[in-house]
């Protein structure tokens, strides 16, 4: 029975059809009695609620026409006009924002209402596609709260994209009605298109007192330097036409210019051009006879021949930017989306996100006077620079440009690198394209510092048990004149290491720290006993290093402080037949790494190893007992990008590569495992950091002929 | 067992039926529905029509955004012109382009007026455009001007202010309202405002002023610079105090502020509250009031106290031992211990509100200070805790660069501030922000040259180019004689036997013409002759024949084997930014004589590598001849044997690190050894000229740039116990 229950218990379908017809029926009708009373309170519970709370959360299912309606009487305040010298620390209420560790400012997103006028007319649209698609990139966004009391920055969900699609005055009331207005302090308006005729302003016409605005067609005279923000004009081409990037290189055309309606003065401008340079000049203008169907917008011509609009942008190397009646105009967008590197030719125009971009590197200014030598100095560009920009002005498109929600961020970014300077966003962050990003390197000891002989060096001995031979080395290196401590690091914990009077006397402090674990990775920590830039790092069998021999390696170790400076050298190789890397320890004309058994650094990598060693390797190298030294030439030639300096001539090391026992076996296997670790590292790093050189570093007189005694370091290179 | 089950489920329905139907709402908002409540009340809502909205504008209104009603862009640009008043002044607007047209960037002085003396600090800013290589004395050729009268000081409670400067200017005939002229200011206001008045109308003139306010300052227009002292030196300058990286970047004390509590009047609200910060520990915020005639009038409960705290700690030490120093403002925005601090690696904490900060247009102070804000001070002790220390060391390395590099000499400030001015006037010719602030920094790096990075030495690292795996070899010719002598043609054959060589430029410095084409020895790469004008400082002339990066310096009588240029080469690319040759020499002190001497005998250093065998960037050339100004270059071609010490100390001072020796075969050693002797007489006057030129270098650049280096480079395997056969160099043993 127990048997047979427990096939029944794993079958479960097999209980109903085990009872009776009576009882099933009963409890099929018990079942549908519960669920519909499930159904009818689900019913009364959510649907009556969701209607009355719909402001409230259940927002999901609904439409813009169904937003509240508000109704502006005409005698409501008028915001001031904006203020030309309101700056963060005179306009900005920055106690809002407070201090929070995060350093992230919040945003609070005003909820979508209707304004109409005394008379019912509408002051406005009520939202446009990208002005909805911006907020909503606000409100998922990191930076945004629901609190309206915790909010740092208020975003008003009245939509002023496009001056002319509202109406100003009434515009601005609703502004002053919004209840956490306060004369528009912390309140960040955005606007695409400013002005209108005649004069076309250059910052939006609606009073808005001390509002920030982020707007597209600043002209240095209306922009607040760090307190408005230019933006681009977002081009709706960007998100309907999928133009794949085209690799850097020179294009059909040299210049063309895809702008309708140009000025005729600069139409004339630009013909000119194109008669003295002839075809890699290419104007185009509207199309005039156009069969019906086709969008006028998607379309270009030049005499009878038709291009397709954006994509024409592509075959040409630089693209004009001319000002229109604004300042803005989004053709930029689309340039830059086309890898096109655009010539900006509008006096007194901001740049989109100037504050942070470095338009230099992706596009050309050419005051409105110089327009005819534009040809002469575009050609004054080298190649090379040219595809450089190429790459930029994609890069800036694809992550400023492209959608609304980039164009979003990135403002709040700027806002909030203000407020929080001191956590702000880099240049080369906001400027590198991804692929710069990945091949250059930031020397994180870039000055150029010949540090004071005077500091020395604090040597660090890693042994386990070795006594005898670690007090060797010790009486050894304790003769270099510029060391300035000893430290041992005792890696055995079933051992104490040997009592103080047992220790060899020597003229500098000697130091045993202890560790908790026999990890190789000890070696590398930085000790707080390390007081020196230098680390000399030298095991416990490195004997036969001379005093000058060290000595001078310190020298060389002041004149490249971020490098690993060391005497045993070694090399990678690339194996072809087995399409891998290769480590080699033969006599090589080359070398790309040295020994950490007796190598010069600078105590930083000590943090770098122990902190910011990428992928686990760390943990690797500790489990596996080997390459640590690897390990340290892949991570400092990673970050600093520069090669190992090899000093004096190769010496009999007592086999440095076999800790302990000998034989030719354990070589090679020793030397497979190394070959290991170099492919390892180079995958978990993403790149082959290991620089080869030919040349290493002797004392100036080396070998010469010349009187030994009167040499800095005679002894150098005895074997 | 059936009947209990039966009840205990139909009990079980019951009671949820019954906690839906009554319990159902609370539930719903507090257990497990709460979550997602929140996160959809949160949001922006997905209007179910969201794809029906319009767009903000139509494709038309976007693309078509032309009105050919509008006033012609030329009357546009007229009417600018003529309209703007001097507050809102740009460059388009303000300042005549076409006046820098014909003779380029050229600035012009006026003449100091008799009986009226400039101050000190004015006499070194004159002194320093006087200097420098965009000076010129005739106002015709001018695109600048800068005026005779000093303007550093417009407080007119000092003593050197000068009056009636209106009138004065007026009756410049070159004065033009002000049009391309650039009025150099220090001290704007006077008590109580201290606001930025002049005292004069300065029309359209440019400001490069101390202190400046962002609201008053014309951006593109106006250059604000640093306040700095009337000792500041006139050039070289000292250096920063930072001398080596210590990890962990800490010093003694985390932040520290040392000087005047404004009780009263402008500044008062930041002064007046430093002292809130101060813990005694690791930071020290000490404020006095114990300043003007009448502090004892304003007196508060605090000053006592506060007065022996401050006599405490000494304000160099504070310098000398902290990771950060607050930077507030004093009456004015700007003040001298921002460069103070600078100078001592100690990151400036700006409490400031409003600065411009100086060259803003170019430096990036997110790099190398924090701009805190005067409003929130207590927050400061908080946000600068918590910089990681990899920050804190980038941050301590900057502020030394950005001090070296702009603002450690009267001249740098100066020069920074017309390189300035200069990059706005062709746009496309100017340099890029990243080039202001990397090594070596936006003065010795001439958009002139190049505007690609990858065309200059110092940038490969940052941005992933390699150096050209190719190199120019350029021979000097100067012997007397019309025929081609033996060393060159060997020389010729040896440089050409290299693979890497591109191609042999010879500059021909001789009296006779040179030999025609046919007489050349014939080689693989291509020859091409330059006539000279004999002048010793042509060598490093950018001449356009040359196409590499790489330039390999040679004089006729030098010889060198293949190997040797082949190992050189190689050791070049490892330091595409040094001189990296064979024949080297040392300078010193000579502290007997009190000037300084260098040696060519055999030493354990060396500091200048000899261009007679040399490899170098070609970039070198160009700032030889055009940034160096003409006077040094003068000076190099009337002196023997000074231009290749003129070239390693430009070297040395750009990149503050010593040149590069390789090995040398020893025949050729002994070569350049012989010669130096068997100059006699001829080689101790060269000698003597050699000291000369080195104390007057040393003079032109305030300091002695020059680094030495204790090692020579060779290849790995060199002199090694192993067969021949395994060394790719082994004929350099020889």
């Amino acid at each position: 029975i127990m048997c047979a229950s427990a096939k029944y218990n794993t079958r479960g379908p097999a209980l109903i059809p085990r009872m009776k017809t009576k009882h099933r029926i009963y409890y099929i009708t018990l079942f549908s009695i519960v669920l519909l009373g499930l159904i009818a309170t689900g019913m009364f519970q959510f649907w009556p609620h969701s209607i009355e709370s719909s402001s409230d959360w259940t927002v999901e299912k609904r439409s813009v026409h169904d937003v509240p309606v508000v109704k502006l009487p005409a005698d409501s305040p008028i915001p001031e006009r904006g203020d030309l010298s309101c700056r963060m620390h005179t306009c900005f209420d920055v106690y809002r924002c407070g201090f929070n560790p995060k350093n992230k400012i919040k945003v609070y997103i005003y909820s979508l209402k209707k304004y109409v006028d005394e008379y019912g007319t509408l002051v406005s649209n009520t939202i446009s596609r990208e002005y909805n698609e911006l907020l909503t990139a606000i409100s998922d966004s990191e930076f945004y709260t629901d609190d309206v009391n915790r909010a740092c920055l208020f975003v008003p969900s009245i939509d002023v994209l496009n001056q002319n699609a509202l109406r100003i005055k009434e515009t601005a009331q609703a502004l002053a009605q919004l209840s956490r207005w306060d004369r528009g302090t912390n309140h960040l308006l955005f606007n695409m298109l400013p002005g209108g005729p005649p004069d076309y302003n250059t910052a939006l016409d609606v009073p808005r007192d001390r509002a920030l605005l982020a707007g597209g067609g600043f002209s240095t005279w209306t922009y607040r330097q760090g307190y408005d923000v230019s933006i681009p004009v977002y081009s709706p081409l960007s998100g309907e036409v999928d133009l794949p990037e085209r690799g850097p290189g020179p294009r059909r055309y040299f210049i063309l210019s895809s702008q309708m309606a140009l000025h005729p003065e600069y139409h004339l401008e630009l013909e000119a051009l194109q008669a003295e340079n002839g075809e890699s000049v290419l104007i185009l203008d509207k199309c005039t006879n156009l069969s019906e169907g086709v969008p006028a917008v998607r379309k270009r011509c030049y005499k009878n021949q038709v291009f397709d609009y954006p994509q024409v942008l592509q075959e040409s190397t630089f693209c004009v930017v001319l000002r229109g009646a604004r300042l803005g105009q989004a053709v930029l967008s689309d340039v830059l989306q086309a890898g096109c590197v655009p010539v900006i030719i509008a006096d007194s125009y901001i740049l989109p996100f100037s504050e942070v971009l470095d338009w230099k590197r992706a596009s050309v200014v050419i005051p409105e006077e110089k327009m005819p030598e534009m040809y002469s100095i575009l050609q004054s560009i080298p190649q090379r620079q040219i595809e450089e920009m190429q790459r930029q002005a994609r890069w800036f498109w694809e992550a400023y440009f492209r959608s609304m929600k980039a164009i979003a961020l990135a403002t709040l970014q700027i806002i909030n690198d203000r407020i929080y300077p001191y956590a702000a966003i880099s240049y080369e962050e906001w400027n590198d394209p991804p692929a710069v990003k990945w091949s250059s390197v930031s020397n994180p000891l870039f000055l150029p510092l010949i540090p004071p002989q005077s500091q020395g060096f604090t040597a660090v001995v890693l042994t386990y048990d070795r006594v005898e031979s670690l007090f060797r080395v010790i009486t050894e290196v304790s003769k270099v004149p510029s060391l300035s401590k000893l430290l041992v690091v005792w890696n055995n914990q079933n051992k104490n290491p040997p009592e103080d009077s047992l220790w060899p006397k020597i003229r500098v402090p000697l130091k045993v720290v202890r560790t908790a674990e026999n990890k190789l990775s000890n070696r590398f920590f930085p000790y707080d006993e390390i007081e020196t830039e230098a680390v000399l790092a030298i095991d416990d069998d490195i004997i036969m290093l001379t005093s000058d021999e060290l000595q001078f390696g310190y020298e060389v170790w002041r004149e490249f402080p971020d490098r690993l400076v060391g005497y045993p050298g070694r090399l990678h190789l690339w194996d072809h037949e087995m399409n891998k890397w290769k480590y080699e320890s033969e006599w090589t004309n080359e070398v790309s790494m040295v020994l950490t058994g007796a190598a010069f650094y600078h105590k930083y990598f000590n943090y770098l190893y122990t902190y910011k060693m990428p992928g686990d390797i760390k943990n690797w190298v500790d489990a596996h007992m080997n390459c640590e030294d690897i390990a340290m030439n892949f991570l400092v030639a990673n970050v600093t990008g520069k090669s190992v300096i090899k000093v004096t001539p190769r010496k009999k090391f007592k086999c440095p590569e076999c800790t302990a026992i000998d034989g030719l076996s354990l070589d090679q296997t020793h030397m497979v495992e190394r070959s290991e670790c170099i492919n390892k590292f180079a995958s978990v790093f993403g790149t082959m950091p290991l620089k080869v050189v030919e040349h290493r570093a002797d004392p100036v007189l080396y070998k010469d002929d010349f009187p030994e005694k009167l040499k800095s370091f005679p002894n150098i290179g005895s074997l | 067992m059936q009947t209990r089950k039966k009840y205990i489920f139909l009990t079980f329905l019951a009671s949820w039926l019954l906690l839906f139907l009554f319990g159902g709402d609370q539930l719903r908002r507090f257990a497990f529905f709460s979550g997602r409540r929140a996160e959809a009340r949160r949001s922006w809502p997905r209007w179910t029509d969201r794809s029906l909205l319009k767009s903000f504008a139509t494709p038309e209104e976007l693309q078509r955004d032309g009105d050919p009603s509008l006033p012609s862009p030329r009357e546009r640009r007229a009417a600018r012109l003529s309209a703007h008043r001097s507050s809102r002044c740009r460059m388009e607007t303000c300042f005549d382009l076409s006046r820098c047209e014909r003779h380029g960037f050229k600035v012009f002085t006026y003449p100091q007026e008799r009986g009226q003396p400039v101050s000190e600090t004015y006499g070194k800013i004159l002194r320093s455009i006087e200097r420098s290589r965009y000076h010129t004395p005739r106002p015709e050729e001018a695109c600048l001007f800068v005026l005779g009268i000093d303007t550093l000081d417009r407080d007119r409670l000092s003593g050197h202010y000068v009056r009636n400067v209106d009138e004065k200017i007026r009756g410049f005939p070159l004065w033009n309202g002000g049009r391309n002229h650039l009025i150099f200011n220090l001290y704007s206001g006077t008590w109580p405002g201290y606001g930025g008045e002049l005292g004069f109308d300065v029309g359209h003139a440019m400001l490069a002023k101390a202190s400046f306010d962002s609201r008053s300052f014309r951006p593109g227009f106006d250059v604000s610079i640093p306040l700095f002292p009337k000792e500041h030196p006139q050039r070289g300058g000292d250096r920063g105090w930072l001398h080596q990286h210590s990890v962990p970047p800490k010093k003694k004390y985390l932040l520290v502020f040392k000087g005047k509590r404004y009780l009263t009047g402008i500044g008062s609200g930041t002064r007046n509250a430093l002292h809130h910060i101060h813990n005694g520990k690791d930071i020290v915020s000490l404020t006095t009031c114990k300043h003007g005639k009448d502090w004892e009038k304003h007196k508060d409960t605090r000053c006592d106290k506060d007065n022996v705290d401050y006599e405490r700690f000494d304000y160099q030490e504070l310098l000398h031992n902290s990771t950060f120093c607050i930077v507030p403002r004093g009456r004015r925005l700007g003040s001298f211990r921002f460069l103070e601090a600078l100078q001592a690696a100690c990151i400036p904490v700006l409490l400031s509100d409003g600065w411009e900060l100086p060259f803003a247009e170019a430096i990036d102070w997110g790099k190398a200070a924090v701009v805190g804000s005067e409003r929130l001070l207590l927050q400061i002790p908080s946000a600068v805790r918590c910089i990681h220390p990899e920050r804190v060391l980038a941050f301590q390395q900057q502020t030394q660069f950005l001090w070296d590099a702009y603002f450690s000499s009267v001249d740098k400030i100066v020069h920074t501030t017309l390189e300035i001015i200069k990059d706005r006037l062709s746009p496309h010719r100017s340099r890029s922000r990243f080039l202001w602030n990397a090594l070596p920094g936006g003065l010795l790096v001439l958009p002139d040259f190049s505007t690609h990075l990858g065309d200059f030495p110092f940038y490969y690292l940052q941005h992933g180019y390699s150096p050209s795996k190719k190199f120019t070899a350029f021979i000097r010719a100067v012997s007397q004689a019309g025929s081609l002598s033996q060393p060159i043609l060997r020389l010729i054959q040896a440089v050409s036997g290299s693979q890497y060589c591109a191609q042999i430029v010879v500059l021909w410095s001789c009296e006779k013409p040179p030999p025609p084409s046919g007489k050349w020895p014939q080689s693989s790469v291509p020859l091409t002759i330059i006539q000279g004008r004999r002048k010793l400082s042509e060598r490093f002339f950018p001449f356009g024949a040359i196409q590499t990066d790489a330039v390999l310096s040679l004089d006729e009588d030098t010889s060198l084997s293949t190997s040797e240029v082949d190992f050189a080469f190689s050791v070049w690319r490892s330091f595409p930014e040094r001189i990296v040759g064979f024949p080297t020499q040392s300078h010193f002190w000579d502290a007997e004589r009190g000037r300084w001497g260098s040696t060519s005998k055999w030493t354990n250093e060396l500091s200048i590598v000899l261009t007679a065998a040399a490899f170098y960037h070609r970039y070198y050339h160009s700032l030889f001849t055009e940034y160096l100004p003409a006077g040094l270059r003068e000076l190099v071609d009337g002196l023997a044997a000074c231009e290749d010490i003129l070239m390693n100390v430009l070297v040395a001072a750009v990149t503050k690190l010593p040149p590069i020796k390789v090995t040398q075969r020893k025949q050729h050693k002994e070569g350049v050894a012989q010669r130096a002797e068997a100059g006699g007489t001829d080689g101790s006057r060269r000698s003597s000229q050699r000291q000369d030129c080195l104390t007057q270098l040393a003079d032109w650049f305030g300091y002695m740039p020059l680094v030495s280096s204790r090692l020579r480079l060779d290849p790995v395997l060199f002199k090694d116990q192993v067969s021949v056969l395994r060394k790719k160099y082994p004929s350099l043993e020889k």
